[in-house]
C-alpha cells in the first residue's frame, strides 16, 4: 500500500470517527462541569478541636476533623480546590512552640492549594514567616504586598491559575495595611499597595490576558468597616471580573455568604467563615456549555 | 478519489471547528454555604497521629505546676483596680524594672497595661505555664517610654474617661467623687509635672493600640524584648503562691 494513500485514508477515517464522537458527546450534548471551592480563614493555630466544655465552641473545629470533611467533599467532587484567607498563625501554644511549622505541615497534608497572608502571619517577623516556607506545599498569594528588599522577595505570587477539568480558575491575594497593626520591626520593608487598584489590575489580567473562567480573591482586608478603611464589601462593589471574595481578618460569622453587586451591577459572592477553624466555607461553581451567560446572567443561591 | 477524501476531511474539519466553537462551558450558577466542623465528624487518624508528638511535648511543658492560687484571680473583681490587673502590672514592675535599669541606668517608675489585654481568668488551684498562655496569648513585649509630666496628666485624663480598671503598678491615682484628680503619687512621691517618668507598658499600646495617644509624646523608647507572657511565667515560678488583692492604687472617693 502506498504510504501517502494510507495516511490520507487514516485521516479520513479518523475524521469520521471524530465527527461521530463530537456529534454524540460534545457538539450535540450539553457539557456540564462543577468546580468546588473550599475555604477557611483566621484559623489562628487552632489545630485541636475546642474542648467539649468550651462555652462558645464546644467540641467544634480541629484539623483532623476538617481533614475528614475535606476528604469527603473531594471524594464527592474531585474537582475541588482548598484555600485559606490568612492569619494561619498565632492563638495557641502550637505557634509559640513551633513557630508555624505544624500549621504549614498540616495544611500541606490537607492539600491546601493556596493561602493569602494575614497580619498575624508576621507575628514572628517576616523572617519568621520565611523560615516556615519549606513546610508549605501550597502557595502564598499576595498581589498588594511588595516584598522587595525583604527575605520574602520572590517567594510569593500575586496570583495563580489552576486548571481543573479544563476550567481555568484565577486566584489572587490581598492583604491589610500593616502600619498601625503590626510593629514595623516585624514587617520590615514590606510595602502595602492600594488593594482596590491592585485588585482591578489583577482581575483584568486574569480575565482578559489569562482568559480565566472563574476569578477568586483571597482577602485579609476584613468584611466591613464603617470608616473608609478598605473592606471586602467595598472591594466587591469596585470589581468587574471577580466572582468570589473569600475574606478574613474580622472573624465575621455570617449566616450565609453575602451576595453583592459589583461595578457592572452583576451579583458576586463575599464569604467569610468566622475563625479558629470552626467552619469550612463551600462554594460550588456550575458551568454549562448550552446556557448563554450573557443573556441569562449567573444565578447565585445561598 | 484521494482528492475527494481530502475535500471531505477539510469540510468535516471546518464543520467541527465551527460547531464546537461554542462548546466551552461558561459559568452559569454559583451556590455557597458554610459547613460546621462539628464534633460528630470522625477525626482523620493520620492527622491525629502526626499532631500527637507535638501536642505531648507542649502539654509536658505547659501543664507542670509552677505556682498555686488560693483564690480565683479575675479582671472583673474591682471597679478601678482588679486582682488580675494588679498581678500583671506588679509582675512587670518587679521583673522588667531590673532589666531596664541594667540597660539604661534609669529606674522604671510605673507600669500601665490595658484591661483588654488580660485574656482569661486564673482559676483557684494549681498554676502552670499554660495559665500564662491563657491570660496572655499574644506575643507582646514590655517597652519603657520616657514621658514628661504633661503626658502623664493626659494619661490620667485618659484613665478617668475610660472608667476601666487598666492595670497599674508603681503609681497611685485617687479621684474625687466628681472625677477630678485628688492625688497622684509615683513611687510613693507626689507627682512632679516637670519630671520625666519612665513608664513600662506593652509594645501594642505604644504602637497605637487602645488609642493611648499620650504615648505619642514619648521622649525615650527602650524595647526590653521581654514577652509579657514570659514575665508571668517567671513571676509565677518566683512567687510560688499567687494571691493578689485589690487595693487603693486607683480608686475614686465616694465623698
Amino acid at each position: 500500500m502506498d504510504r501517502r494513500k494510507f495516511i490520507t485514508n487514516t485521516t479520513a477515517t479518523s475524521a469520521f470517527i471524530g465527527l461521530g464522537g463530537l456529534t454524540l458527546n460534545s457538539c450535540g450534548v450539553d457539557t456540564k462541569k462543577k468546580i468546588t471551592i473550599l475555604h477557611t480563614n483566621d484559623v489562628h493555630s487552632h489545630i485541636d478541636s475546642f474542648p467539649s466544655t468550651h462555652s462558645e465552641f464546644p467540641g467544634l473545629g480541629g484539623l483532623a476533623k476538617r481533614a475528614t470533611l475535606v476528604n469527603n467533599i473531594r471524594r464527592e467532587n474531585p474537582n475541588t480546590l482548598l484555600f485559606d484567607a490568612g492569619d494561619i498563625f498565632q492563638g495557641t501554644p502550637y505557634f509559640n512552640f513551633y513557630g508555624g511549622e505544624l500549621e504549614f505541615k498540616l495544611m500541606s497534608m490537607l492539600k491546601y492549594d493556596a493561602a493569602t497572608i494575614g497580619n498575624h502571619d508576621f507575628d514572628n517577623g517576616i523572617d519568621g514567616l520565611f523560615a516556615q516556607l519549606p513546610h508549605a506545599k501550597f502557595k502564598l498569594l499576595s498581589a498588594n504586598y511588595d516584598f522587595t528588599n525583604t527575605t520574602m522577595q520572590g517567594f510569593t505570587k500575586p496570583y495563580d491559575i489552576y486548571t481543573v477539568d479544563g476550567i481555568k480558575i484565577g486566584v489572587y491575594g490581598l492583604g491589610i495595611e500593616l502600619d498601625g497593626l503590626v510593629t514595623k520591626r516585624l514587617f520590615k520593608e514590606t510595602t502595602y499597595l492600594n488593594p482596590y487598584e491592585i485588585a482591578s489590575d489583577t482581575e483584568r489580567i486574569l480575565k482578559e490576558e489569562e482568559a480565566c473562567d472563574i476569578i477568586i480573591c483571597l482577602s485579609h482586608l476584613g468584611y466591613q468597616y464603617d470608616t473608609d478603611k478598605p473592606d471586602d464589601l467595598k472591594l466587591a462593589a469596585k470589581t468587574k471580573y471577580t466572582n468570589l471574595i473569600i475574606g478574613g481578618h474580622t472573624h465575621t460569622f455570617l449566616d450565609k455568604p453575602t451576595v453583592v453587586k459589583n461595578s457592572l451591577q452583576e451579583d458576586i459572592l463575599v464569604n467569610q467563615v468566622g475563625c479558629f477553624g470552626i467552619n469550612l466555607g463551600r462554594i460550588d461553581f456550575y458551568l454549562d456549555s448550552h446556557k448563554n451567560m450573557a443573556v441569562d446572567g449567573i444565578s447565585i443561591t445561598v | 478519489m484521494i482528492l475527494k477524501i481530502k475535500q471531505i476531511v477539510i469540510i468535516i474539519t471546518i464543520t467541527c471547528f465551527f460547531s464546537c466553537k461554542q462548546e466551552k462551558p461558561v459559568l452559569t450558577e454559583i451556590s455557597g454555604k458554610q459547613i460546621a466542623v462539628s464534633d460528630t465528624l470522625i477525626a482523620t487518624d493520620s492527622i491525629e497521629a502526626f499532631v500527637a508528638p507535638y501536642r505531648n511535648r507542649i502539654n509536658e511543658i505547659l501543664d507542670s505546676t509552677i505556682a498555686y492560687a488560693p483564690k480565683d484571680i479575675t479582671k472583673n473583681d474591682g471597679i478601678l483596680n482588679t486582682t488580675a490587673g494588679n498581678l500583671m502590672a506588679d509582675a512587670v514592675l518587679e521583673l522588667a524594672g531590673p532589666i531596664f535599669k541594667s540597660r539604661t541606668g534609669s529606674s522604671l517608675d510605673f507600669v500601665l497595661l490595658n484591661h483588654g489585654g488580660i485574656r482569661s481568668i486564673i482559676s483557684a488551684g494549681n498554676v502552670s505555664a499554660r495559665t500564662a498562655y491563657e491570660i496572655m496569648p499574644f506575643e507582646n513585649t514590655i517597652v519603657v517610654v520616657g514621658l514628661k509630666g504633661d503626658a502623664i496628666l493626659e494619661m490620667v485624663d485618659y484613665l478617668i474617661k475610660a472608667k476601666r480598671p487598666h492595670p497599674l503598678a508603681g503609681i497611685q491615682i485617687i479621684l474625687n467623687k466628681d472625677d477630678t484628680i485628688n492625688t497622684i503619687k509615683i513611687q510613693g512621691e507626689d507627682f512632679d509635672e516637670n519630671k520625666t517618668y519612665y513608664v513600662g507598658t506593652s509594645n501594642y499600646l505604644v504602637n497605637g493600640g487602645d488609642r493611648m495617644d499620650f504615648f505619642k509624646k514619648k521622649l525615650t523608647f527602650t524595647e526590653t524584648d521581654y514577652l509579657i507572657r514570659n514575665i508571668m511565667i517567671d513571676y509565677f515560678t518566683k512567687k510560688n503562691t499567687i494571691a493578689p488583692i485589690t487595693d487603693d492604687r486607683f480608686i475614686k472617693l465616694d465623698y
